[in-house]
C-alpha cells in the first residue's frame, strides 16, 4: 500500500513539474499577467478606487476574496492555538 | 513563561510607549491607502502594544482589563466585519465585495466610496490580526493556563 501511494506521489510531482515548464520566466515582461493584468491595476487604481497606494487596492479592492481567505486562515489559526494549548481546567481565575 | 519583575523602569517606558504605538498602528491601519500599510501590518503593531503591555505588567492586571472572552469575540468579530460587507454588496445588488453598491447608501463619488469599502475590510483585517497575536502569544507563553509563571 505504501509503494503505491509513493507511486502516485512521485506521479503527481512529476505532472506538477512537467507543467512548470510551460509557465512563462520569472519576472518575463511578455507574459500575459504582465502584459494584461498588471498595467490595468497600475493605469486604473486611481481612476476606480481613488487609492494611490496600488498594492493596497489589489490586496483589498481587485482581489477582495484573495484576502478574505487570508484572514480566515489567521482566525483559524488562533481557533486551533486556542483549542490545542489552552488548558480551561487549569485557570484559577476564570 | 511570563512572571512579574515589578522592574518601575520598564513600566514606565512601556506607560510612555504604549500609546505611541497604538496611535502609529492606527494610522498604519487608516494611512494605509496612501503609504504602506494596511490591516494585517497595523493589526500586528497593534498586537504588538498588547504584548509589550503583558510582558511589563501582572498578567492578571491585564486581563482584567482585556479579558480573554472578549479577545476571542474580536478574533470573530473581524472576519464577520469583513464578510457583512461582501454579504451587504450582494444585498444592494452588486456582486461579492463589489464596493462600488454602498453608492446607493452614500452618494459620493464611486471611487471614494470603493476606497471607503477598502477601509472597513482593512479595519476588520486589523481587529482580528490585533486579536489573534494576543491570543497565540499568551498561549504560547503561558502553555494555555493563562497565569502567571511559578518561578
Amino acid at each position: 500500500m505504501k509503494v503505491f501511494a509513493l507511486i502516485i506521489v512521485i506521479m503527481t510531482g512529476g505532472a506538477l513539474v512537467y507543467s512548470t515548464l510551460d509557465m512563462p520566466d520569472w519576472g518575463d515582461p511578455n507574459s500575459p499577467a504582465s502584459l494584461h493584468i498588471s498595467p490595468r491595476y497600475i493605469e486604473k487604481t486611481i481612476e476606480e478606487t481613488a487609492t494611490p497606494n496600488a498594492v493596497t487596492s489589489v490586496l483589498a479592492d481587485y482581489r477582495g476574496y484573495d484576502t478574505l481567505g487570508e484572514t480566515t486562515v489567521i482566525f483559524t489559526a488562533a481557533v486551533v492555538c486556542i483549542l490545542l494549548l489552552r488548558r480551561i481546567e487549569d485557570d484559577k481565575t476564570l | 513563561m511570563i512572571r512579574l519583575y515589578n522592574d518601575l523602569i520598564i513600566q514606565t517606558v512601556c506607560r510612555i510607549m504604549i500609546p505611541l504605538i497604538q496611535l502609529f498602528a492606527f494610522y498604519v491601519i487608516a494611512h494605509g491607502h496612501y503609504s504602506p500599510g494596511g490591516g494585517f501590518q497595523g493589526g500586528c503593531i497593534l498586537g504588538a502594544s498588547f504584548i509589550l503591555m503583558l510582558i511589563a505588567y501582572d498578567i492578571n492586571w491585564i486581563k482584567r482589563r482585556f479579558s480573554e472572552n472578549k479577545n476571542v469575540i474580536l478574533i470573530a468579530l473581524g472576519v464577520f466585519i469583513y464578510a457583512l460587507v461582501g454579504l451587504l454588496c450582494i444585498l444592494l445588488g452588486k456582486e461579492y465585495l463589489n464596493y462600488s453598491a454602498f453608492q446607493k447608501l452614500i452618494p459620493i463619488d464611486i471611487a471614494r466610496v470603493r476606497a471607503l469599502g477598502t477601509l472597513i475590510i482593512e479595519i476588520g483585517v486589523g481587529i482580528t490580526v490585533m486579536a489573534v497575536m494576543v491570543s497565540i502569544f499568551l498561549n504560547l507563553t503561558t502553555f494555555g493556563k493563562h497565569e502567571k509563571g511559578e518561578v
